[in-house]
């Protein structure tokens, strides 16, 4: 009826939006288009490392050494112990300093002055956060193996992997202390506590689960990591025999057997892949899920 | 009865309990501030050690394309591989940048319903979280193979153009930067997805209520608002491509000469430094110390200018 009525010119007009329509769906379609092409490598890579990880699965892979070039059998278990050994000496050298560091930058930063320093300080940590992981490797190298300190080892590659887990630790650890609520505290002190004793008994159990969630999400960086470990951990055919002693790893391991000519190390380098990868994706799906379940957010 | 009586006897800290406080108040300050000092003590490590080749090469170093580690006939130059550095990581960039924005526009519209959206953020933050050295992997035994008839019908195509003037063998920048632009995508969705989510709702409300189709109000209000948050994250994902080491150093082919050809093997500075240090000795470890100085001040400015472009945006909008 109303149509009926319209000028025509008018009615025209309504009908015109046909055009930008038509612009609407192909782009929405492009966007999707774009979406889709995102995510196909996630599951190429992880469809390609599932299937030719898991053939050469199995449980002497951790209790074996890797087979001289040539021969087929052998596992990664020198690897495999000697990433736990790199990965927790990251983790003992960067928590502490991680830890407490955040613990100043949003415990005990109130003058204008220590804002100031805390300002600086979350800047260089951001900045950190983005240096290469290569980079940490050549600081370790430059540190410790031309000064001839430690020389290729498991604990220049400790210090390597701490440089690029510090970041994420500091910055998760301090968004942790954020949300534990200002009451908390005002309580604790009130009760007579002293500084030390509300962070250390009050506070920082409170936001315990977001800062494990964040030395999770370091550790899982650290485990997968390679270039900071090539020239700092080298490699070893061998059990770890010390701290100060080359050592392998798994990502060293993928790198160097990925390489070379002989299938049974191709096969043991998609082995490594698919376990590291698994590592990973269990680590970041669990502490996705801790922090879903945070009552305080 | 006075409350006083009832009162615990009052008491005040002890100066041992005084002492305790203050000490771990001033560990943390020290601990923050060595964190905060940590990236200039990096710096200087590598610029000290870097100084013997510094003073034997001078800025030649940046010029020169020979690199002979023979000793006795050293010569050090680092053109080519910054040269690949940079081509590389800006290939990346024309690949991911239209990728992650689009997906981002997808991801922070409505055009599919919340709960796939999350998902396929999930996904697309899982894809940051898969090692680089197993996209190195993959890009060896899937991707090189893949691409070599593409590469092979540019060649005999467009061979005429010399960025594909040169017969494929199979590692080479083409699948570096490929690699690269498939690694950097998530962090360049992710901060362009969160800019365009934090813009206040009152701006599309306008757009909208004056007239504007969903993407006149896209393209010509939300992503001019959103554009440094925009930039941050493209900046932010060129000093992951500049500095990205495994997955170029296993797919580039480690070339140390200069070529036009995208087909051609290459190198990058962060690949020269994974393949050199491990077997490096005397004056050519200080020429890769100054090869890192050099791939250390492209990733600071970068990262640095990104952290000033995102931090201005949090603060118009907070």
């Amino acid at each position: 009826m109303t149509t009926a009525t319209l000028n025509p010119q008018v009615a025209g007009l309504i009908k015109r939006p046909q055009l930008r329509n038509w612009v609407g769906w192909v782009m929405t379609g492009l966007v999707g288009l774009c979406a889709l092409l995102t995510i196909i490598p996630l599951f190429a890579v992880l469809g390609f490392v599932l299937v030719r990880g898991i053939s050469r699965f199995s449980l002497t892979l951790f209790t074996q050494l890797p087979p001289p070039p040539g021969l087929s059998g052998g596992g990664f278990g020198n690897a495999f112990i000697g990433t736990i050994i790199v990965v927790l000496l990251g983790t003992l050298i960067s928590v502490p300093f991680g830890v407490l560091t955040a613990v100043y930058l949003s415990e005990f930063s109130s003058t204008k002055a220590q804002k100031e320093v805390a300002r600086w300080v979350r800047f260089g940590i951001n900045v950190l956060a983005g240096v290469p992981s290569i980079i940490a490797g050549v600081f370790a190298y430059g540190l410790f193996v031309t000064t001839g300190i430690f020389g290729y080892s498991a604990a220049a590659a400790g210090v390597a992997l701490a440089v690029l887990m510090l970041p994420t630790i500091v910055r998760t650890t301090d968004e942790a202390l954020k949300i534990v609520p200002q009451e908390v505290r005002w309580a604790s002190v009130g009760l007579g506590a002293s500084n030390y004793y509300t962070t250390l008994r009050v506070v920082l159990p409170a936001a315990l689960p977001s800062i494990l969630t964040g030395v999770i999400l370091a550790m899982a960086r650290a485990v997968g990591d390679t270039a900071a470990l090539i020239f700092t951990a080298l490699f070893s055919s061998f059990w770890p025999r010390g701290l100060l002693e080359p050592i392998a790893t798994l990502s060293v391991l993928v790198y160097n057997f990925a390489t070379v000519p002989f299938k049974p190390q191709q096969e043991l380098a998609w082995a490594a892949s698919f376990f590291l990868v698994m590592l990973i994706l269990v680590a970041s799906v669990a502490s996705r899920l801790v922090i879903r379940r945070q009552p305080m957010r | 009865m006075t409350p006083s009586t009832a009162l615990p006897e009052r008491r005040s800290r002890s100066p041992q309990e005084r002492l305790i406080d203050r000490l771990f108040v001033r560990t943390t300050l020290v601990l923050a501030v060595l964190t905060g000092v940590l990236l200039a003590f990096i710096i200087l490590v590598i610029a000290w050690r870097s100084l013997p080749a510094v003073q034997a090469f001078g800025l030649n170093f940046i010029t020169g394309s020979a690199w002979n580690p023979v000793p006795g006939r050293e010569e050090f130059g680092v053109f080519p591989m910054l040269y690949g550095t940079l081509v590389s990581s800006i290939i990346a960039l024309l690949i991911a940048v239209p990728l992650g924005l689009g997906t981002a526009i997808f991801l922070s519209e409505d055009f599919i319903p919340s709960q796939p959206r999350l998902v396929i953020s999930f996904l697309v933050e899982l894809l940051a979280a898969i090692p680089s050295v197993v996209y190195g992997l993959w890009g060896i035994f899937v991707l090189i193979p893949l691409i070599q008839p593409v590469a092979r019908w540019l060649h005999a195509n467009l061979g005429w153009i010399p960025l594909f003037g040169t017969e494929p063998v199979g590692p080479g920048m083409l699948p570096a930067s490929l690699v690269l632009a498939i690694m950097i995508l998530p962090i360049m969705t992710a901060i362009a997805k969160d800019s365009l989510a934090a813009l206040p709702p009152e701006l599309r409300q306008a757009s909208m209520g004056l007239g504007a189709t969903r993407w006149w109000t896209i393209f010509r209000v939300l992503i001019p608002a959103a554009i440094s948050g925009i930039v941050g994250g493209t900046m932010l994902g060129l000093g992951r491509a500049l500095g990205e080491t495994m997955a170029a150093t296993m797919l580039i082919g480690n070339a140390n000469q200069f070529q036009w050809s995208l087909l051609a093997p290459a190198n990058t500075i962060a690949s020269l430094l994974a393949n050199q240090f491990p077997e490096a000795r005397g004056i050519q470890v200080s020429a890769l110390m100054y090869a890192a100085v050099l791939l250390m001040l492209m990733t600071l400015i970068v990262n640095i200018l990104a952290e000033v472009i995102v931090n201005r945006l949090k603060a118009k909008y907070e």
